[in-house]
């Protein structure tokens, strides 16, 4: 599915990713943990294509294609959703009107006839209703008056309705209330968790793997990844801090 | 105010204009004179897309109300001038969005005058100025002796979407009278490049992201408009145009 080897990248000329390498096979959800810093957004907006984080060596591919070479918008259409840390507003621009021309958008590049009104509709509220989001909420600009909570949940929906096959979740957990973060884990699971879909997690606790459970944890530091194992390994890192991981102290 | 002569840019009204391209428009038409009587109303949509002047001079007397949408673009040369005399207790709303895309020049001169107490006045204008397009916007509010608990408000931004566009914007309060509230906000800026991001990042190509965060942009202009449908309409048309010819 992804497969990153030896990725440098660099933001405002400073190198962040330093030779990372990580592969994801189809059916497979990994958690990527480590300090403040280390460059986990890094990775998944680099990934992502965002303007400003230049590639400066290495490759990355999706299903074999080089995810470095596309457009942002190329590479959502490939598959590749990102969720945000810090989901952004868009004043005025209604989540309904936005969720529509983001599926209908990637609809084209893939040759598919685009949703009628109608059946879109039928796919958010389907979706909404996984995330317990109430619909008339994407009625309103996106993520305008949200709170934190409400952002990834709506994050979430969005993963829903465009039904990616790699999903790189940027602290999806962080700002989560209990229930909200049991319900947008759920929902994890009920849109990512098959055999022909990946994930990755990148989060602080252990409390987003207690439900949905990784198959393998990476440890990042210093803009690789220091360490690799099971998910005994998130647990190790809870109890003992990322001091205890060789070359992870923060 | 009537225009005999061909105005030079040393005039403050025509500052910004594209002198040349009005001489292929000259002479133009006096203002249309429109007189609200007391208690009335009166509603008018300046749907102006393919450049020219248009000019409209409204007094409104007591109590009455007045509200006025504008979408101004094309070229060479586009512009609205709206003057108002409001009398007491008169209300008077405008709205305008304009977009100057390469070689044009679009403008929206308003002259408010608040001649008796407690009229009231909100101006909002949208401007998206391209390529090497010029966008301006010249609102004059004032105030004369006498007109206490005046509540004036303009509300003015402009896009802008490439290094080469412009936009002016001059917000003027001229203050007479007491106790008056007046507020001018103006800003002028760039899309926001999170939001292009986030939009790409769910699938959308950047010519529609932009179309689509340009259009919420302008669409603050046509709030409440009674052909708000169709003014959005080929706002969105012209906007996406404009973005997809690669102009912006
Ligand atoms: N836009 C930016 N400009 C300059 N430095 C940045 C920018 N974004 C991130 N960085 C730097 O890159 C490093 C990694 O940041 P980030 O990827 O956000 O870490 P993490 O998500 O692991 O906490 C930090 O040192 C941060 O200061
Ligand atoms: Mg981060």
């Amino acid at each position: 599915m992804l497969t990153i080897t030896d990725l440098h990248a660099s933001v405002a000329d400073k190198p962040i990713l330093k030779g990372l390498s990580l592969t994801i096979n189809p059916g497979e959800i990994h958690a990527i943990m480590g300090p403040n810093g280390a460059g986990k957004s890094t990775l998944g907006y680099t990934l992502g294509g965002r303007p400003g984080y230049e590639v400066t060596g290495g490759s990355a591919t999706l299903d074999g294609a080089d995810l470095l070479e596309l457009e942002p918008h190329e590479r959502a259409a490939a598959g590749l959703f990102l969720g945000f840390q810090y989901p952004v507003e868009i004043p005025g621009v209604s989540f309904v009107q936005f969720l529509r021309e983001s599926a209908n958008a990637q609809r084209k590049s893939r040759g598919e006839e685009p949703l009628s009104g109608a059946e879109f509709l039928k796919l958010a509220r389907e979706k909404a209703a996984l995330l317990k989001m109430d619909m008339e909420m994407l009625k309103r600009p996106v993520n305008v008056g949200f709170s934190g909570g409400e952002k990834k949940r709506a994050e979430m929906v969005q993963m829903g309705i465009l039904d990616p096959k790699l999903a790189i979740l940027d602290e999806t957990d962080s700002g989560l209330d209990i229930d909200a973060l049991r319900i947008c884990g759920e929902g994890i699971n009920a849109i990512m968790r098959k055999p022909e879909k990946s994930v990755l997690l990148i989060t602080h606790y252990q409390r987003l793997l207690d439900y949905v459970k990784p198959d393998f944890v990476h440890v990042l530091a210093g803009g690789r990844i220091v360490k690799s194992g099971g998910p005994e390994l998130a647990l190790t890192l809870e109890e003992r801090g990322y001091e205890a991981v060789e070359g992870a102290g923060a | 105010m009537t225009v005999e002569t061909l105005p030079t840019r040393a005039a403050e009204d025509w500052r910004y204009a594209d002198v040349e391209a009005l001489k292929a428009l000259w002479p133009i038409a006096a203002p249309e004179l429109v007189t609200v009587p007391a208690g009335g109303s009166f509603s008018r949509t300046i749907l102006q897309t393919g450049g020219g002047v248009t000019r409209l001079s409204l007094v409104l007397e007591s109590k009455a109300t007045a509200v006025v949408h504008i979408l101004n673009a094309g070229g060479p040369y586009a512009r609205v001038e709206v003057d108002v005399l409001l009398h007491e207790g008169a209300d008077f709303t405008l709205g305008g969005a304009q977009l100057a895309g390469e070689g044009e020049t679009v403008e929206i001169v308003t002259t408010v005058t608040h001649a008796q107490p407690n009229a009231t006045s909100r101006q909002l204008v949208r401007s998206v100025a391209a390529a090497r397009g010029v966008a301006s916007y010249l609102g004059k509010v004032k105030v004369e002796r006498g007109a206490d608990g005046t509540d004036g408000e303009q509300s003015v931004r402009a896009m802008l979407l490439d290094r080469t566009a412009t936009a002016n914007a001059r917000p003027e309060l001229e203050i007479y009278a007491d106790s008056v509230k007046c507020a001018h906000g103006c800003a002028v800026g760039e899309l926001d490049a999170n939001g292009l991001f986030y939009l790409a990042s769910r699938g959308v190509p950047p010519a529609q992201a932009k179309a689509l965060m340009l259009s919420a942009f302008v669409a603050e202009a046509f709030d409440g408009a009674e052909e708000g449908d169709n003014l959005q309409a080929h706002a969105q048309a012209l906007l996406e145009k404009a973005l997809l010819e690669g102009k912006a």
